[in-house]
């Protein structure tokens, strides 16, 4: 039986994308699964008893070392926001390529606590801030002198020491640009650094706390459980910064699609699946409750959304254990079938998800396909006709082409950069000012304009004819022409639109990342946690690869 | 040391600042890196160009052809850039092309390196004593290297230079020969039974 790969043109909006989870394709788990087998060691801890100072810790294998570096430094709790405004923080990290020597870790105290002031060089790789939560790390701390493991419902609820605020790379502040280490084996993922730089960082939180309790009261304290390590992840705080990286990057985002649809897809095509297979994925989902129980957001959207994910997810139980039976032909089809059928969009792609935890063959061989090289794909194709561009932009955007941009509505928004930050933001065009200096990701509005502009055309006339009189629609000739050959690259919803949700492209992105808990605290910038229930680095060389549902 | 995905995202917002459609500015931010990583003063050349452009004026040539004068002003290098990288395949038919005065010919290099790789063929650009050699868009070989490139380019000449070798027959005979130091002198038997094939094709 041949399953078809779902229809970008229902995948892609934006709603949908928005109810995107980690799986086994997700960033994070492929680089614990990567570097498994590298020698962890953390080769230095220089901090006072205040928990301030200088940290290392680093990854070998042969002769390839990563070292992560990291200044705990001592902030004001009024200076302290997570917010992209702010200039200090409790730590500031940095990923260097190799042993760091002693003066680049001068060199490194000066610039990286300055964050996006600083300046980094090529032998950096990654970048990154973090802060507490002050609550839980003074409570922590608390405990610990006294001899005692901290509150478990506090630090269930909150379930980090220390969330970032943002994780740079490829560039940004003189960071190495990815070319001069793409071809390295052991990255080739997508944001696989960016991922060591926030584990080890989850590592520091641990040693700090470890750490200053014992310099509270030395006789006393004992250090934080690894079972209660363990559950504690890395929060992060995410805006509106990361919203445009899915609209720059569409070959790339369509890599991380596609491997997704290609997984589902092959997935629904088992004839006999198991009882093995059967049992791993049932466990995953009765397991996984206690993911969605422990999922605590005080955003009513979000609420809505776990609520019903959690009611969709018990009759999903049920239709497994009671109706569907495993032995007979296409389970997994059946089970897809029936979400579509019978629950929502959150709760199709939570289960999606968890389709893929027993069948490493299928999704193991497609992580190695979700980087792209952008740059083959940059040049316009300008020997093709107006006749070639008028078909796909039919074929690939079919709802964008029925918008109607004379209602104010659907134009009610713009993207700028803001001049303080150098950071993406987003305005109601009608209100504020600076919509002349708009960014080019109103793709939705931009590509009905060519289309527009192509009616008027003759069929043979070439591209480069076009552009000659139609400059400014030259960011869009190039998208369909790339859209042409990646279906999954482009959002099939209009990003300027009154009601559109930003966090939703934001959740897509973190959900490729492995995130977990998505906790908006508005329409424009989330919460969430990463690595929580991961292995801890001793632990790497065996672990289960199914810790998130454990 | 400023990245280079640092000179790409700042060329190219800096040309949309000075009025380039953001499809041209991409343009610009992939032109200016390739410079930049080639060891040329992309950065330079395009702060120059785009200061002067505020108060100056330059010609657009949007349809290429075997001889282009400007009328009153030089070419401005970006949108010629972007026309001939567009037109290339056409432009390959020509050979030889003209343009009597380019505005900062080094921003004009990088379109014709990747004109140079779409076609799979050379492209050498010559104004006055200086000259390049646009090479597939692996490298740019010029005889103006660690010196300023002028900030107008008169009387250029670009040619599509033919996949011809860069060699004499007698050079690479001579070669040849000494390769064929590596070979087996093949005896009847060796003729026979070393192939593994071709003995039955008759079949």
């Amino acid at each position: 039986m041949k399953v078809e790969l779902r229809d970008p043109n229902i995948i892609m909006k934006l709603s949908r994308l928005g109810s995107f989870h980690q799986s086994k394709l997700s960033f994070l788990r492929s680089f614990l699964d990567e570097f498994k087998d590298w020698e962890y060691n953390r080769d230095l801890f220089n901090l006072d008893p205040g928990g301030y100072g200088v940290a290392i810790y680093s990854f070998k294998k042969d002769k390839r070392v990563y070292s992560l570096v990291c200044f705990a430094n001592k902030i004001d709790d009024n200076d302290r926001s997570d917010r992209v405004i702010a200039t200090k923080w409790d730590a500031a990290f940095t990923l260097h390529d190799g042993v760091p020597s002693k003066k680049d870790i001068e060199r490194l105290k000066n610039e990286v606590p300055r964050q996006e002031v600083g300046r980094l060089s090529y032998k950096e790789l990654t970048l990154s801030r973090a802060n507490k939560s002050v609550r839980v790390f003074n409570h922590v701390v608390e405990k610990l002198s006294e001899g005692n493991q901290p509150d478990l419902d506090l630090l269930e609820k909150v379930g980090y020491l220390y969330r970032t605020t943002a994780v740079y790379g490829s560039g940004k502040f003189g960071l190495a640009d990815r070319f001069r280490i793409k071809n390295r084996a052991e990255i080739n993922g997508p944001f696989r650094l960016e991922m060591m730089l926030v584990y080890l960082v989850r590592q520091f939180t641990f040693d700090q706390v470890n750490h200053v309790a014992k310099h509270k009261n030395p006789e006393k304290a004992v250090n934080l459980d690894k079972k209660i390590c363990r559950n504690l992840g890395i929060g992060n705080s995410t805006g509106l910064g990361m919203a445009p990286f899915i609209v720059n990057h569409p070959t790339l985002l369509n890599n991380w699609i596609l491997s997704r649809e290609i997984a589902l897809k092959e997935i629904r095509e088992i004839k006999n699946v198991n009882s093995k297979d059967a049992d791993l994925f049932k466990k995953c989902v009765k397991d996984s409750l206690k993911n969605i129980t422990s999922w605590n957001s005080e955003s009513e959207f979000q609420i809505k959304k776990i609520n019903s994910l959690l009611f969709n997810v018990k009759k999903f139980l049920e239709f497994i254990e009671n109706q569907l039976d495993f032995s007979t032909p296409y389970p997994f089809n059946q089970i897809y079938l029936w979400l579509e059928k019978e629950t929502c969009e959150e709760t199709i792609e939570y289960i999606v998800s968890m389709m893929m935890e027993p069948f490493d063959k299928i999704v193991q061989p497609l992580i190695k396909k979700m980087s792209s090289d952008e740059e083959k794909y940059f040049r316009i194709p300008t020997e093709r006709t107006v006749l070639d561009l008028k078909n796909i932009l039919k074929q690939r955007y079919p709802d964008i082409l029925k918008m109607d941009f004379k209602d104010k509505s659907n134009l009610r928004n713009f993207w700028f950069i803001s001049k303080n930050k150098e950071e993406p933001r987003y305005a109601d065009r009608f209100e504020e000012g600076g919509a002349e200096l708009e960014q080019p990701l109103a793709i939705a509005r931009d590509i009905k304009k060519l289309n527009d502009q192509l009616i008027s055309c003759k069929d043979d006339l070439t591209i480069d004819r076009f552009l000659m009189n139609n400059a400014d629609l030259r960011h869009v000739v190039r998208r369909a022409f790339i859209v042409e050959k990646f279906p999954y690259a482009e959002i099939q919803d209009n990003t300027i639109n009154e009601n559109v949700v930003p966090i939703d492209m934001l959740r897509l992105k973190l959900s490729f990342f492995g995130a977990l808990k998505f906790d908006p605290k508005s329409d424009k910038w989330l919460r969430i946690c990463m690595f929580q229930g991961a292995p801890l680095p001793h632990e790497l060389k065996d672990y289960n690869q199914h810790w998130v549902y454990r | 040391m400023k990245s280079l995905s640092e000179i790409e995202t700042t060329s190219k917002r800096a040309s949309r600042a000075l009025g380039y459609s953001w499809g041209i500015s991409e343009e610009v931010g992939k032109s200016v890196r390739l410079l930049e990583m080639f060891n040329f003063e992309g950065i330079k050349n395009l702060n120059e160009y785009l200061n002067e452009k505020k108060d100056k004026k330059f010609e657009n040539l949007n349809l290429i052809n075997e001889n282009n004068e400007c009328s009153e002003f030089s070419y401005c290098p970006i949108i010629l850039g972007v026309s001939f990288l567009d037109q290339i395949e056409k432009i390959e038919k020509i050979k030889t092309i003209n343009f009597s005065k380019i505005a900062y010919p080094l921003l004009f290099l990088p379109f014709l390196s990747r004109s140079s790789e779409v076609i799979g063929k050379k492209i050498f650009f010559k104004f006055e004593k200086n000259e390049f050699l646009l090479n597939i868009n692996v490298n740019i070989s010029t005889n103006l290297l660690n010196k300023n490139c002028p900030n107008i380019a008169n009387n250029v000449e670009v040619k599509i230079l033919e996949n011809n070798d860069n060699f004499t027959e007698q050079d690479w005979k001579s070669l040849y020969q000494l390769s064929e130091k590596t070979f087996v002198e093949e005896t009847e038997s060796l003729k026979k039974g070393a192939a593994g094939a071709g003995l039955t094709d008759n079949d």
